[in-house]
């Protein structure tokens, strides 16, 4: 049976189009959009929360997305067990609905950032690193305004204690470097997930580095280590 | 509120920029004196932006028809083939004014502008580059201007998630009181789904999409209100004020409802708002509407039929619909949270009937008002050419090539622009292949092999020094940015941004300038499609220099064989493509290092550029370059230590010429290309070169780290790569942060 992936579209979403071609090019899986009114999520294997701006984000990046109708089933289906992975946007959506800890203040640099990064693997106590080992530096871009993870010091603390930081930025030698974290993230934190493993959020763009043609597919190995992973579970 | 004809005061003719003359032809196009919602009509459509009354007998020359054309200049923007049923979609446009006075804004809301423009035809909008030109950065406001542009564009760009990928920027005084913020978008659709805006059906409704109106952006006409209104309205900024949430949520109603098959027509509202987009559309064809004014969606109580009229409100547009499927249509926008409201219907004669709380408040007929709008054929006075015939330029005081050369990459105009790419999302919706800092952006077309490579350019120095032959230099440019990246030009988008044509001298720019492009276009077969034009860049009687800038998209047929801009591997050899002449007139080294502007614009053999173009294509295609940049500003040494930044490498040349090394190292002439070529390739690519009749030669190889150049064996520079990178990436930045 084909691997079912649904994606969240909320009106201002902007990186649905992505998701869904990264989850069915990419993935091979059979993927469809899910209206932000709906509350069906279409029995996947996997939902994305994309990149975008939710409803404007005028107020905070994914405060008003998280009174969704669809979030309540994305709550739920988290809840019970089920995968989700929120990027950029949809990682802001993930952290202020509560599915994942800390919070996206404004780059610190005030502006908008896109450019290229290298983030390395933390953790692989999730699906979507499993298979990628811990200390792989991955190359992708970045492009938000709103990255910069923060968390009271016991929060990150805590994550710390339970591995739940699950990629961090790091310079070109695959270190921790200055300069590297490109919107002043709290410990250069780049992604995280929950204590159970099934939620992951992380502010780079995987789906933006998941073919040769874009020149990294590094992306790639995050939705390759999830499907292998889904199909060990499944098995 | 009256509707009694108006008494055609000076002071109120002038406050709509109409003449006495223009007012008269109003008089006798009605048989009687208008009132002030016509008066306003008239006015706005009318007016140079509206009607290009004077540039239009010119741009009549422009070549605009070809086998891959499927829609030049007239409607929202133009539409070329590109194979596999889909077509590609662009158009240029400035926002110079408002970006002045409010930068922010006006830099956002022309972003929207230009991408209504490309969904309105049935495409998805896949990229926006932004040609920018300012003042000096110490000029007053340069700053906070630059930054504000910048965050517009990035602030509006960013949230509906269209990459912006390329761009330009300049820096010349004369932009220092009058910026052009110019922006170009491209967008893909299907054949059979481009759609156009013809009115047509008699019956049919009108629905108004949208956001609501407001009062933002009535040019002048809030002015004139305020001697109609006993309450004194509020003046509002004649900027308006753009929401890309909106937008977003626009753009995806209306490229649902194009899916299916309820809509007659669909046109943006661009400048004059609902006047010019209903005009507009029953004149292409052939028909009117009636339309009640009193049934727009507003933002605020009170707004009259004159402001309705007239307002340039942002994300809005006006749909044809068949008749009885309107509910389908407006049930479609609701679903993305939009206001859809019939407003009105189409009828037979071709008249503009306007109600307002039942009573009709105008009643024009559309020919005269759009078609048969005042043609003026102004007079003008053709430029002489700067530089007494290509005369060689003195170079007296000229320093070391090295120091010249790490003054030039530190030069606002060459430095890197990361600062500013950094701030604009360019590899959203995962199609960017090639992104910003390259000669051409390159998108890939999802569900094909293939690639489009954009492109903008213009020197306005050149322009400046030879209006003809500069503009014809901007085509070649920017099609030969396309070409270097291997593919084909298709076609040409322009803005046109020059003074005041009421100045002799200044049409005779323009003048010149649409006969240059004109001859470059029919030179590369890359036909003009679209574009926009904006006169008046003057102030306090300063004009700008002269600035036709150049869109071009190009298509490669194998995306994966795209040419990087940059050298990739040590060891290849390097091939200069073209002949450099002693041009140092009107370049960047003249300005920048001598700190003179002067001199003869280079030189532009039309067939030699045709015949670089064609072999850079023939050589891509059967993958013989490694890596292919253009030369431009500061020329050949410039853009050889350009070509190692970012992989490390480096470049070891010796440039056998009879030139002077220092106009060998930075003279401008064009076509020219610097290569790199796989060791055993060679053969092969100067065999093509002579074919081609493309002057060509190895002038030497990728080498780890520094940048060398000889010329005739004896060294003229040599510096690390690593120390000019440094230079070039952090000029600009350091002086954008310093302020």
């Amino acid at each position: 049976m084909r691997f079912r992936v649904s994606v969240v579209v909320f009106p201002g979403s902007n990186c649905d189009r992505d998701a869904l071609h990264a989850a069915e090019a990419v993935m091979g899986a059979e993927a469809r959009f899910v209206w932000h009114q709906e509350r069906d999520l279409a029995r996947p294997d996997l939902v994305i929360l994309p990149g975008g701006f939710s409803y404007g984000d005028y107020l905070r990046c994914g405060a008003m997305a998280r009174f969704s109708p669809v979030m309540e089933s994305v709550v739920a289906y988290a809840e019970r067990g089920g995968a989700v992975l929120g990027i950029c946007n949809g990682f802001q959506v993930l952290c202020e609905a509560g599915l994942l800890p800390g919070v996206l203040l404004q780059n610190a640099g005030l502006r908008f950032v896109c450019r290229e990064v290298r983030i390395r693997v933390e953790s692989t106590q999730t699906p979507f690193t499993a298979a990628v080992p811990r200390g792989t530096v991955l190359r992708m871009p970045v492009a938000h305004g709103d990255g910069n993870w923060n968390a009271a010091p016991e929060v990150l603390r805590d994550l710390e204690a339970h591995d739940q930081v699950v990629f961090r930025y790091v310079g070109a030698g695959g270190d921790r470097a200055p300069g590297a974290t490109p919107n002043g993230s709290m410990d250069d934190v780049a992604g995280v997930r929950n204590r159970r493993g099934n939620v992951l959020g992380l502010m780079p763009h995987p789906e933006r580095a998941a073919e040769a043609i874009l020149g990294s597919e590094d992306g790639a190995r995050l939705f390759a280590s999830f499907v292998r992973s889904a199909a060990g579970a499944a098995a | 509120m009256s509707y009694e004809p108006v008494t055609a005061t000076r002071a109120l003719l002038s406050e709509h920029k109409l003449t006495d003359e223009e007012y008269r032809r109003i008089q006798s196009v009605l048989g009687r004196d208008p009132n002030i919602v016509e008066l306003g009509i008239f006015s706005a459509l009318w007016s140079e932006h509206c009607s290009y009354k004077t540039s239009r007998v010119f741009l009549k020359e422009f070549p605009t028809k070809g086998p891959r054309v499927l829609q030049g200049p007239g409607e929202n923007a133009g539409a070329v083939d590109i194979g596999d049923s889909l077509a590609v979609v662009f158009k240029m446009e400035s926002h110079n004014h408002p970006s002045f006075i409010e930068p922010y804004q006006g830099a956002a809301t022309g972003v929207g502008g230009i991408l209504r423009d490309i969904f309105t035809m049935g495409a998805r909008p896949v990229a926006v580059l932004d040609p920018l030109f300012f003042g000096p950065l110490d000029a007053s406001r340069m700053h906070s201007l630059v930054d504000g542009v910048v965050r517009g564009i990035s602030g509006y760009g960013n949230c509906i998630g269209i990459p912006t990928v390329g761009g330009s920027t300049f820096f010349h005084p004369s932009y220092a009181k009058n910026i052009l913020v110019n922006v170009m978008a491209v967008g893909v659709v299907r054949h059979d789904r481009i759609f156009r805006a013809k009115a047509a059906g008699p019956g049919n409704p009108v629905l108004y999409v949208g956001s609501r109106t407001g009062r933002d952006g009535i040019h002048g006409a809030s002015m004139a209100s305020d001697v109609f209104d006993d309450e004194k309205a509020k003046r509002r900024p004649a900027v308006q004020v753009g929401d890309p949430f909106v937008e977003k949520l626009v753009l995806e109603g209306v490229l649902e409802v194009l899916q299916g098959d309820a809509v007659v027509a669909i046109q943006d509202m661009g400048a004059a708002g609902l006047t010019s987009s209903t005009f507009e559309m029953c004149s292409r064809g052939g028909v009117g509407m009636r339309l009640d004014l009193s049934k727009v969606p507003v933002r605020e109580e009170g707004i009259t039929p004159y402001e309705l009229m007239l307002s340039e409100s942002q994300e809005r547009m006006v749909i044809v619909a068949h008749k009885g499927r309107e509910e389908e249509v407006a049930s479609v926008f609701r679903k993305w949270g939009v206001d859809a409201e019939v407003i009105g219907e189409v009828i037979a004669e071709p008249r503009m009937e306007l109600l307002f709380a039942g009573e009709m408040v105008a009643d024009l007929p559309i020919a005269p008002l759009v078609e048969d709008a005042p043609i003026y054929r102004r007079p003008f006075v053709l430029p002489v050419p700067a530089g007494e015939g290509g005369k060689s330029v003195a170079l007296d005081g000229a320093p070391d090539d090295l120091t010249a050369l790490k003054r030039l990459l530190a030069s606002p105009n060459v430095s890197g622009k990361e600062w500013i790419s950094s701030q604009y999302d360019w590899s959203v919706q995962g199609d960017t292949v090639v992104g910003p800092g390259s000669d051409a952006a390159v998108l890939r077309v999802k569900g094909t092999r293939k690639g489009l490579a954009c492109s903008v350019a213009v020197n306005p120095r050149f322009v400046a020094a030879d209006p003809g032959l500069g503009a014809a230099h901007a085509v070649v440019e920017a099609a030969l940015n396309c070409a270097v990246t291997g593919a084909r030009p298709l076609a040409v988008t322009d803005c046109l941004n020059f003074g005041n044509p009421e100045r002799p001298e200044i049409l005779g720019q323009f003048v010149a300038a649409v006969r240059g492009i004109t001859g470059a276009c029919l030179a590369l077969d890359t036909p003009v499609i679209s574009g926009n034009v904006s006169l008046y860049n003057e102030t306090d009687g300063g004009s700008i220099v002269p600035t036709p800038t150049i869109g071009v998209v190009g298509l490669l047929e194998e995306v994966r064989d795209a040419v990087p801009c940059r050298f990739v591997r040590e060891g290849d050899l390097v091939v200069l493509l073209g002949e450099t002449r002693d041009e140092m007139g009107a370049g960047e080294y003249l300005a920048t290092v001598l700190g003179r502007e002067e001199g003869a614009c280079p030189s532009l053999d039309l067939g030699a550029a045709r015949a670089v173009v064609d072999l850079l294509v023939e050589l891509a295609s059967g993958r013989r370059l490694a890596s292919a940049h253009d030369l431009s500003h500061g020329g050949l040494a410039v853009a050889a230590a350009e070509a190692c930044f970012g992989a490390g490498l480096g470049v070891d040349l010796d440039l056998a010429t009879d030139l002077a090394p220092v106009r060998a190292l930075f003279s401008e002439s064009a076509p020219r290309v610097l290569a790199s070529i796989l060791p055993g390739d060679e053969a092969a690519v100067l065999e093509a070169a002579r074919r081609r009749g493309v002057p060509a030669a190895v002038v030497g190889r990728v080498v780890p780290e520094s940048v060398r150049i000889a010329v005739r064996g004896r060294p003229a520079l040599a510096e690390r790569t690593g120390v000019l990178e440094a230079i070039w990436a952090g000029a600009f930045r350091d002086a954008m942060e310093e302020a």
